[in-house]
This record gives C-alpha cells, structure tokens and sequence, in this order.
C-alpha cells in the first residue's frame, strides 16, 4: 500500500471510534437530551464486548452485548432526564463515572488477555486501489457499516417525517406537543440510539480497534466525541469530517513517539485539540445559523407557565 | 388510587431524608456489585466499618477529608454561579505541580518556603480554573468539555514531569521526584498522616464560603449570575466578573488540596493517579450531597471520605480494582437524583 | 342534546396553587357560530381553552362533544376530535421551514412537492397566502399565526379556538383574518373567539361569553349588547375611558436616542436609523405591533445589546454598558418571570435585585437595612406574599407585578423604561400602575412601549409608532387617536 492511503487508513480507523458515539449523541441532543454519559457508556461497551466475546468466541454477539449495555446506561439517563425531569448533567456525568468504574471492575481480570476472535480488517478488491481514497476500503466490518450508518442517519433527520419530529421536539417541543407529537417517547428513542451507538464505539476499541482490553481504554474519547457533535453542528454529514480530524490527531500522536517527544506530552495532542476546535468554532458567525437545538439540556413540562 | 402531586416546598426534613434515601439506595447498588463477585455484602460492609473505626482508620478518614473538603467547598461556589466546574481534579493536580516547582526548584529561605507553595499552589488552581471561565464567558464555550480535557492535560502534564525532567537524581529511574525539603513539608500530627495546616485551611474555607455566598453582595451577585444570566445582567451584574471569581476560588482551593497532597502526604511528585485517586469528581459528589449548601459539606466530606476510607480497605483485603470508587461516586449521584424526585412528589391516597 | 351543539362544558373548575382560573364555567359552541369569549387580562379564558385542547385536565366538570361526553387527556386527543387551537402566540419551530412544521399533520414520511403544493392551494382557498418553503425566523407574526390556522384547517377541525388573534396582527391583517373566519363559519364550523378587545368581539361574533374572575358572569347574542354592557360585565363596574392628566412642564432631556441602527439575533437590522429624546417630566410612549424592533430598540436602551451605528445619552452620558444603565435608570420588563424577577430567590433578595448596591458597605450586605427597605415597599405597594424569606415563585402574577413596579420606581432615578408594564394585569392593578407611572413623571422621564394602544394613549404626553424598525412619526397626545395610531401600527403615515 503506498503511504498516503495507508494514513487515510488509519485515520479513517482511529475515527470510526469517535463517529460512532458522535452519530448517536447527535440524535440524542436533535431530540434535547444532553447525554454526558457517553465516555461511560463506551467504557462500559468496550468491556462487555470483549468479555462476551471471550467467553463465547463470537464477536458479532460481542457488538450486540455491547450495544445492549449502551440501550442499558442510555435508559437509566433517559428515566432521569425524560420521565423525572431531573438535573442532566448531573446524570451523565454520574453515568460516565458509573459506567468507567464498572468497566475498570469487569475488566480487572481480563487485563492482559488475548482475543482471538476479534473482527479483523478485510480489503476491498479494487476499490482499495484507488489513489488517495483505496484507504477507506481497507477497514473493519464495523467501519463500513459505519459509513451506511452515517448515510442513513442524515437522511432521516432532514430527509424524513421522523427526522422532522426529533428536531422539533429538541428545538420546540411545546410546538411539537401542541403538533400531537409523543415528546417523551422521541426523546427515549433518541437517546437510546444514542447509548447503543456509544456501546459500539467502545465496542469498537476493544475488539476491532486494538483489539485488547486495557484498563482506561476510552481514555476521554467520548468527551471528545461530545465536542465533536459541536462541531459538528449536530449534522451527521460533517461529524465524519471532525470525527477523521481527530482520528488524524491520534494518529499523528504515535507517528510522533519515535522523534523522541515524550509520550504523556504527546498523549495531550487529543485533548488540547478539541479545546482549540472549540475556540475555532465557537468565534465563527455560522454559529448562530447552526447552533445548538433550542431546547437541549431542558426538561419538558406539558402547560408549564413561563 | 395514588394521586402524585408536585411539592411546593421542601422542608428541612424532607430534603435530609431524600439525602438518606439516596445513600441507602446508592448502598444498596454497591451491595449488588458485591454479589457479582461472589463477596458477600455484609461481609464487605462490616469489613469497612471495623477497619474505619480504629483510630488509624478515623484518621484515614480525616486524611482523605481534607483534600474533598477542599475541592467540594470550591465546587459549591463554582456550581452556584453557574459554572459546571467538572475539572476540580485537574485544578488539583496543577497546584500540586506548581508546590512541586516551589519545593525542589526555587532558591528562597526556608522559612518563605511552605507559605510561598501554599500561594503558588492556590494560584495554579486559579489560572487552570480560569481558563475555561474565559472561553465560556467570552466564548459561550460548554464547560464542561474543557475542564474535563484540562484534566487529562494536567494528568499528563504531571506524568511528563515525573518520568521526564522533573524525575528524581537520586532515585532510580522511578516515577517520583526527589524528596521534598523539610521546609516544604507540611506538619502532620503525629500517628496519622493527617497534614493539619490544611485540614484547618478546609475546616474554615466550608464557614468563610458560606459567608462569601450569603452575606457579600459578590456571593449575591454570584448566585444570581447562576441562575440566570439575563436577569443578572437585567439587573446591572457584571456576567463575566462573578463566573471569573467564582471559578477562581474554586481552583484556589481545589489548587491548595493539591499542594496538602504532596507536602502534607506524599512530600514528592509523583504520577497523576498516585497523588490523586479522583478528588476531584469525589468533589463533585460532595457538593451534590451537600445540596450545594457549604456548611453541610462538612457532613458529606466526611461521608464521602469514610467511603473512600473504605473503598481503599476493600480494595486491599477483596482485591476490587480502583474502579470501585468511581461506581461509588456514580450510583450516589444517581441515587441523589432519583430520591431528590421522590423529594419533589407528594404521594397522596385518593 | 342536539346536534347542533360542537361543544358543550359544564361546570368546569380548574384551581392552581394561588388563584381560582376557572369556577363551575358553563360554556357552549353551536355548529356554524362565531362565540366570542370575552374577559380581563386573568379572567381564565385562557385555561378554559387550554382544558378544552387538552393542556390541562380540570378539577371539576365534564365535556361533550357533538353530544358525546369526552375525556380530553393530550392534545392529540383534542385534535382526534376535531378541535383546532389557534394560540395567542405561535408555536412553532424558528429553524425549520413553513413545510417541515407542517409535515406531522400529513402521512407521508418523506417530504415532498406535492404536499408544498396543496399547502399552497389550501392557504389561498381562505386568503391566507404563504410560502411554503419559507423559513420561520423570516415570516412576521401575521404570517406565524395564518401557518397556526392553516394547521388547524388541515387537520379538519370544527372546532376552532382563536386565543386573542388580533394581538400580533395591523389592521389589514385583521380584516383579511375575519374574512377567514366567515368563510369557516359557513362552512359549519364552530369558532370560539377569545379576546378582551371588545370593538373586534361586537364586530365579529354571533354570541359572547363573559368571564371574570373564572366564572361566567353572562351569555349574550351579540346583536343584542353594546360597548358599555360588555365593560360592565367584564369589569364590574363603569371604566374611565380618559384619565385628566395633569400638565407638567418637562424638564431637560433624561435620554437621547441618535440615529440607532441595532441588529437583531439573525444578523439583520432590527433597528433603523431610529431618532428620540425622552425629557423629565413626561411619558414617551411608543407604540406599534410587537416584533417591529422594539425588543432590540430596549435591549440596546438598556445596555444589554450592542449598537452598531448611532448613540444613546443617558442623563449626559453616552452609555456603554448596563451597570451604566442600572446607575440613573430603572426598567420595567415585559417578561416577568425571564427578567424581571428570579422565582427561586426570595422576596426579600428579589426587592434588592437592582438596589443592593446601595446596601452594600465593604462588600457586605446589610440585611437590616435591607429588611427594613423591603418592608417599607411591601407595604407602600401592598405586595401579598407569604414572608420576605419566601421564594417568590410563591407570588402570584399581580403581586410579582408590584415587587417589579416598588423595586424599580423607588429608586431615585431619572428614566424609567416600562415594557408592557401592565400585561396580564387586572384592571385595578393596570389603573394603580398607570397611576404610579403617571405621578412618577414629576421627577423622572418615562419612555413606555407597549403594544396596548389604550394603555399608550392614557399615559402619553407624546406618542412615536414603531414599524419595521423605524419610527413612522412622532405625535402630541392632543392630536392622537386610536384610529390614527392604529394606522401607523400598520406602515401608514398619516397626515
């Protein structure tokens, strides 16, 4: 492979962990639910996929345990915001720690373990040859569903009645109650896609990315894939450009380790980019047109008085 | 039939009980976890007890209290104003860094030394805290994201120090500094490793915030900007002043907890996880408990650091990994909202 | 029961924490009438709507509809029964398209042309054009509220509820609106017409309800009453229609406006090239059709909005930012409980909102002071409230009224800005504030901008209309009158 599309290769790869917790936090937060769980829920995605798929040696059931405990963590978050109204940042931060410690508990043993059953990377003949772009074909199963995956989600949520609904009820749901729209039963489902994405992207960590169960696996990458839906100005299409973005930072972090910069050093490469993306997109005018929706973050009470 | 009617006032009673209920219930979750393992709860529970109440146990939990005492005070007065300060652990790690810097590598007399860190320390915190205090005021910028990745910086920060230019001349290849200087140690009672300068520092700073907040027109001003920004600046407040202030204290302290580590306990850097096993989220639980009230954090600081205390009892004689104070954390918050719903509903039979 | 009766309610009773809303109504809307609902600011209109539409559930009382008793849970279930609700002002979705907000009421799941099309044809069949493809955030208000009708008729209602549609409207878009109405009611619809605009109600309705304080006071065929029967029912008692105002002799200027160009939230100018002074001693009021650059023109007077070309002197300064503003002036907001006032603190910190510097020494509140402060203006203003530590959540509209009203007309200042001072007031609260607003004038200026032309007329000494960001004219009281005002609401110099 010449080098260019090997680097798109592993850019493409090491984004695919961030596009898919980004794609269902978008949805979430279209439908107004903030989810700060999501570091959580990968974590705990990660861990159960590959301790299912240990122990049953099958690493599809593996992906589907994972997204189960994503749908898991997302309902409790979803009760709290949704049916109780409760605080929601106080929720998925609790969900992020919940779901972070319960992974270091569950993966305590299997730290150090190989997997051979992972899902391997398999190349697309001839279309892997095309310059500069072949490296999008030589990735995971999990990466090219991930690019139907994208491709569908943006289509329903400006495309269809559905995806009119979920922007409705984050921008206005008072319109969309008074529209005869469920807003509770929009959001639940939003958040739920939200969690079970999640769980596949950690998923993904564990056994197609690395694949090994490392204790602090996500290592902050589902906060980073909660600035990326900023970023992204919660659009699907564009999440796949800021997701690959960061996908380049990590790599451009181990193409670095031989020039001799010292690992923790390199290691804030991620972090300190999301913040300077932050800044670059916060200053820009567009912010107005494509901001946030309206109601994100704020529970809904039919008739409130305001 | 059950008829839920929404509560118009919680009473003091109604909001201690919720907080009992939720303590109860977040037990309840880790008493779960415990059975997963085959651990009998009981036996974990009665395991933690036992050992916290021996007198070194007692003075592990003061040990540990006065590092959450700190952050979460601090917290209390950033979540107030509005800000959601999630990056008190980071804010921790820079004073403890900047206490380093005083400790080994500046030439002052001795006797300036342990002042000098306890400042430089607070204002580490401060800078750290008021970075991301800027870019929201300024910016709009979702706190949350950049304290959380200011965290990992600092985390990394600290572990480039220690393995890199920082790491100790005379130990070998370890991933510590050289021991601190007596005139940087911070004085312990002896018996215990409970660093008491601070532990006074956090006894005063829950009584001096409570005063900030009630009685100062800045704590008004601050409490308004927290609860609304147009009213506040309807009303003629300075928006950016009282989150910038409030952040800064907020670092301050979570700043000097820093320093407490690493003069009172560890007299050395060491690696980020070493000198911090997440102070600075325990913090978060902290303020939450405490119904963001600063005299009551005094309670749920000494709550969460017999907790803590226990956690590390567990750890030791059940072998759980580190993870077990982060489920803690999470299913007390958890627990904390959920009760607080049951809080706001009357629950009445028709 | 015959089958010309749509709807009947009986005895319905709805009561909430401080006030009874609504006390054993009986209302009734025949197949093919216009009823008109008519009541005060507070009366419970509103929430007698709101539980026929499903918004709330009430305490007492049942309702048929066509005979049929029903249990109204949703919205969805008033809409499944034929029930349309036109609201008073228009929810919809600001960044989604005309079409995108009307896509739940069709079953198709993608959206396309044919749809926009008939969105068309159904628009223009009732006189009512708009464009389909338009975003919200460009259409007025007028045109919000045609997509709100347009919603209802879509769905097939026959039932239509049109809570206080005139508000937001200029004159030709009323008659264009009541051209539409006609029209469905020959069609044999039902529509129930609430306002507390009584010419448009002797206008339009064939019968009319009147509500005060939540219960029925009559039913009559409007044929058969007049102007001062309705105020009377309404209000229970005779109304001064004019206030004799007494002469003042205004002073220097307390604020200048020079030339104001203010963009709004969109990146438009809201505010254009906008001229005025407001001098010590009298009452400034602007008039106009909320949505015409008023909110831009307060936030900028204000200090909380930027301005982009021209000046605003306050008291001699050029002003720069709001605690300039908070120094020599107070305001009066429209929105209450967004602005005005913090439901979780309580009464006591919300009196001292924008007066607690002057009870600060070395950055320490003095509560005694401040208690006695408070105490003096709880009761000079006569604000009912539970005790000075209470949330003020706990205040009723009328009592949160007065705290924003005694906390910003006592302090010294020489500009007082009123938006909509009286909104939702009652009629003894609306007169006591006039009052105050009016007696405030000997020592401060007052610029008041409302969209209530009454309340313009009453208070003035000079009247400007805004529209479209620009002041259409400024005129004495002694030449104004509400036909001429309401003309320049619309765009109309008039000579």
């Amino acid at each position: 492979m010449d080098p260019i599309t090997e680097l798109i290769s592993m850019v493409v790869s090491a984004g695919t962990a961030l596009l898919l917790p980004a794609l269902g936090e978008i949805y979430a937060e279209r439908s107004g639910v903030l989810n700060l769980g999501v570091e959580g829920i990968m974590a705990l995605g990660a861990v159960t996929a590959f301790y299912s798929t240990y122990l049953t040696k099958e690493p599809f059931l593996g992906l589907i345990v994972a997204a189960l405990a994503g749908l898991l963590l997302a309902f409790i978050h979803a009760f709290i915001s949704i049916s109780i109204r409760s605080n929601q940042v106080v929720s998925g931060l609790a969900l992020s720690m919940l779901g972070v410690g319960l992974s270091s508990l569950i993966g305590k043993s299997l730290i150090g373990v190989p997997l051979k059953y992972t899902i391997g990377r398999f190349e697309i003949p001839v279309l892997k040859d095309i310059p500069i772009i072949g490296g999008f074909f030589v990735q995971n199963a999990l990466t090219y569903a991930s690019y139907f995956i994208v491709v569908l989600l943006w289509f329903i949520l400006f495309k269809t009645k559905i995806g009119v609904y979920v922007r409705m009820v984050g921008e206005n749901p008072k319109a969309a109650d008074a529209a005869g729209v469920n807003v509770s039963a929009v959001r639940y489902a939003c958040t739920l896609l939200g969690g079970a994405l999640a769980g596949l992207g950690g998923a993904y960590l564990s056994i197609c990315y690395t694949p090994a169960w490392i204790e602090g696996m996500t290592a902050g990458q589902g906060w980073i894939a909660l600035a990326l839906v900023i970023f992204s100005a919660w659009n699907p299409l564009y999440a796949v450009v800021g997701s690959y973005l960061f996908g380049g930072v990590r790599v451009l972090q181990y193409r670095l380790q031989p020039y001799g910069f010292s690992p923790p050093l390199l290691q804030t490469l991620p972090y300190v980019s999301t913040i300077a993306v932050l800044i670059v997109f916060s200053s820009s005018r567009l912010r107005r047109r494509l901001g946030a929706p309206s109601a994100l973050g704020k529970p809904y009470y039919r008739g409130a008085k305001t | 039939m059950i008829r839920i009617e929404e509560r118009m006032e919680q009473s003091l009673i109604v909001k201690i009980v919720t907080k009992i209920v939720a303590i109860l219930l977040a037990l309840g979750i880790s008493a779960v976890i415990f059975m997963s393992y085959g651990i009998n709860p009981i036996y974990a529970f009665s395991t933690m007890f036992s050992k916290s109440l021996t007198p070194y146990g007692l003075s592990e939990v003061v040990t540990k209290f006065i590092p959450l005492e700190l952050c979460g005070v601090g917290l209390i007065v950033a979540f107030k104003s509005g800000m959601w300060n999630i990056g008190a652990e980071g804010q921790l790690l820079i004073g403890a860094i900047m206490a380093t810097w005083a400790a080994l590598f500046l030439d002052i007399p001795d006797f300036t030394r342990l002042p000098l860190i306890l400042v430089l320390s607070a204002l580490g915190g401060i800078i750290w805290a008021l970075i991301p205090a800027f870019l929201k005021a300024k910016l709009e910028i979702n706190e949350v994201i950049v304290t959380l990745m200011m965290n990992y910086i600092a985390s990394s920060l600290v572990n480039y120090l220690v393995y890199g230019p920082w790491k100790g001349s005379k130990e070998w290849g370890f991933p510590y500094t050289d021991k601190f200087p007596e005139s940087a140690w911070l004085p312990i009672i002896p018996g215990t490793r409970i660093h008491w300068p601070t532990l006074l520092m956090a006894s005063v700073a829950a009584f001096t915030v409570f005063f900030i907040m009630f009685k100062t027109t800045l704590g008004f001003e601050m409490r308004v900007c927290g609860q609304s920004r147009r009213v506040a600046e309807y009303s003629g407040m300075n928006y950016m002043k009282a989150l910038m202030v409030s952040m800064a204290i907020s670092g301050a302290l979570a700043g000097l907890a820093g320093a407490g580590e690493v003069c009172g306990i560890h007299r050395r850097l060491r690696y980020a996880s070493a000198i911090s096993s997440g102070y600075g989220y325990s913090g978060i639980i902290v303020a939450w408990l405490s119904g963001l009230h600063p005299i009551a954090s005094i309670l749920s600081a000494l709550f969460i650091a017999f907790l803590l205390a226990g956690g590390d009892i567990l750890q030791v004689s059940l072998g759980l990994s580190a993870g077990i104070v982060n489920v803690f954390n999470g299913a007390i918050l958890l627990s904390l909202l959920i009760s607080e719903f049951f809080g706001r509903y009357r629950f009445r039979w028709k | 029961m015959d089958r010309e009766t749509l709807v009947k309610m009986v005895g319905i009773t709805k009561i909430f924490p401080n006030v009874v809303a609504n006390d054993s109504v009986n209302f009734e809307l025949k197949r093919g009438e216009i009823h008109g609902l008519l009541g005060e600011n507070g009366a419970g209109k509103t929430t007698l709507m709101n539980i026929l539409y499903g918004i709330y559930k009430p305490d007492k009382g049942e309702i048929y509809i066509e005979g049929k008793p029903v249990n109204i849970k949703s919205p969805k279930d008033a809409i499944g029964l034929g029930i349309g609700m036109v609201p008073q002002f228009p929810e919809l979705v600001e960044n989604m398209t005309v079409a995108e907000n009307l896509a739940p009421l069709f079953p198709e799941k993608i959206l396309g042309k044919k749809r926009i099309n008939e969105i068309h044809r159904i628009a223009e069949e009732y006189g009512l054009p708009i464009d389909a493809e338009a975003m919200i955030y460009d259409l007025s208000l007028g045109e919000k509220q045609r997509i709100e009708i347009l919603k209802a008729l879509i769905r097939g209602a026959k039932i239509l509820i049109l809570d206080e549609p005139t508000t937001v409207l200029t004159p030709n878009e009323v008659s264009l609106l009541f051209k539409a109405i006609r029209k469905m009611r020959g069609e044999g619809k039902g529509i129930i017409f609430v306002s507390h605009k009584l010419p448009e109600v002797l206008e339009l309705t064939d019968r009319v309800t009147v509500l005060r304080k939540g219960r029925v006071v009559a039913t009559l065929n409007t044929k058969e009453t007049n102007e001062d029967e309705l105020v009377k029912l309404m209000v229970g008692r005779a109304v001064l229609r004019r206030y004799v105002k007494e002469k003042i002799v205004p002073g220097e200027e307390v604020l200048r406006v020079e030339n104001l160009h203010v963009f709004n939230d969109k990146g438009g100018l809201a505010v254009k090239g906008l001229s005025f002074s407001v001098r010590k001693g009298e009452v400034f009021g602007i008039a106009g059709v909320s949505g015409n650059g008023q909110k831009e023109l307060i936030e900028a007077i204000t200090g909380l909005r930027r301005v982009e070309k021209g000046r605003i002197v306050i008291g001699g300064r050029e002003l720069t930012s709001p605690i300039q503003f908070r120094r020599i002036a107070s305001h009066i907001p429209d929105d209450r409980v967004g602005m005005g006032v913090l439901p979780s603190l309580s009464v006591l910190e919300n009196l001292a909102l924008t007066s607690y510097k002057r009870f600060s020494k070395f950055g320490f509140l003095k509560f005694n002071e401040l208690e006695q402060y408070a105490n003096g203006l709880v009761d000079k203003y006569n604000i009912i409230m539970p005790s000075l530590r209470a949330p003020a959540w706990q205040l009723s509209g009328g009592n949160l009224a007065r705290l924003i009203l005694a906390r910003e007309t006592s302090a010294e200042c020489s500009l007082i800005v009123a938006v909509h001072p009286t909104f939702g007031l009652d009629v003894a609260s609306t007169e006591e504030t006039w009052k105050l607003l009016l007696e405030l004038r000997r020592k401060a200026g007052v610029l008041l901008v409302s969209e209530d032309l009454e309340e313009i007329l009453q208070l003035s000494d000079r009247i400007g209309v805004m529209y479209k960001g620009e002041l259409i004219d400024v005129l004495d009281s002694e030449e104004a009158d509400a036909e001429k005002i309401g003309l320049m609401m619309g765009g109309v110099k008039v000579d």
